[in-house]
């Protein structure tokens, strides 16, 4: 889903060529070793995660300063988020889902600075996040409850005659989830920097009309309110993300309804 | 008219029509936002234990938006 370079029927501005990945260094192929712009912002937000996590809580105050309050109040909201979804014994995959958390909110942040590149914007980041979650999720169910895990699929509530319709209805909407876990996130993030780009885009070109002057303030605008409503999804998303990770969690450690 | 032509006269108008999806996730998500004030206004202290709840039901509202502009980014830019 590249931005093509050459202007099709109309076409003058490509608010796609955004998301395209490119080395670092030179103009070589791409392969799995190159340094690329995705590679530099993920070890950006990587970064950031231990500027604020390590060296910010580094002092150990009992009255925290600053940075080891932001980092105590993330973990605070992570912690009751993993317990009160995935209930007690859900806790000890605290790590996982914090880290899915920081991850997704640092990259999404710093994605907002002019001129980066989120990698979250990409389906092949997300794809591997969610389907990361999901294969854990079956494999932790299977692995602790066995055949048993099957049981998530067989409505005890319902009358005994729809319960096959309901099992293969359950079926399909828990093989979809992965699918729309990874597809929310990365439309979400790509949509929004997408608009950006089309609304600034959109501002100068407009300019040498009759009514550029009156349009093109309003554009701008525009990219401000756009920019704030991004800040929001970028923290509602991760949020989002982790949420629905403890969800599934939740299912796997206590499967049926 | 040419192959060409039509498939782009296509691809805009679908795409045109792909953006209708994101009027109908507004409408689903204004459905969200608004039962949970209401609710939230009868019954303020049970709201807070029931945040989680409105945005997941938010994301999963809004992501049937997402997969609507997807198709039309698709069609515009991709096809």
């Amino acid at each position: 889903m590249a931005g093509e370079a050459h202007s099709e029927n109309g076409l003058a501005f490509h608010p796609l060529q955004q998301f395209e990945i490119h080395p670092l260094f030179g103009d070589g192929p791409i392969s799995w070793y190159t340094l690329t712009n995705a590679t530099l912002w993920m070890a950006l937000a990587t970064l950031g995660i231990i500027a604020v996590f390590v060296f910010g809580s580094q002092a150990r105050a009992m009255v925290p300063g600053r940075m080891q309050s932001l980092g105590e109040m993330a973990y605070d909201f992570v912690h009751n988020m993993v317990e009160d979804v995935a209930g007690h014994d859900g806790a000890k995959y605290f790590p996982l889902v914090m880290t899915l958390f920081l991850f997704i909110l640092f990259v999404n942040l710093l994605g907002l600075l002019p001129a980066s590149f989120t990698p979250t914007s990409h389906i092949a980041v997300t794809a591997i996040l969610g389907f990361g979650v999901f294969i854990f999720v079956t494999v932790l169910g299977f692995a602790k409850h066995g055949i048993g895990f099957l049981g998530l699929f067989w409505m005890k509530d319902a009358p005994l005659i729809l319960r096959p319709i309901i099992a293969v209805i359950e079926v399909i909407s828990y093989f979809v989830r992965p699918v729309s876990h990874s597809i929310r996130l990365a439309g979400n993030i790509m949509a929004g920097h997408a608009v950006i780009k089309v609304f600034a885009a959109f501002a100068p070109m407009i300019l040498i009309s009759a009514i550029g002057l009156l349009v093109t303030p309003v554009s701008i605008l525009a990219i401000v309110a756009i920019y704030a409503l991004e800040v929001l999804v970028a923290f509602i998303q991760a949020y989002v993300f982790t949420i629905l990770t403890c969800v599934y969690l939740k299912d796997a450690l206590h499967p049926g309804h | 008219m040419e192959l060409e032509a039509a498939a782009a006269l296509g691809k805009f108008i679908g795409a045109g029509l792909a953006a209708i999806g994101s009027g109908a996730a507004a409408i689903g998500v204004g459905n969200v936002a608004g039962n949970f004030l209401a609710g939230a206004l009868r019954n303020p202290s049970a709201s807070a234990s029931q945040t989680a709840t409105l945005f997941i039901g938010l994301a999963f509202a809004e992501a049937l938006g997402i997969f609507a502009f997807l198709v039309a980014l698709l069609l515009m830019f991709a096809v």
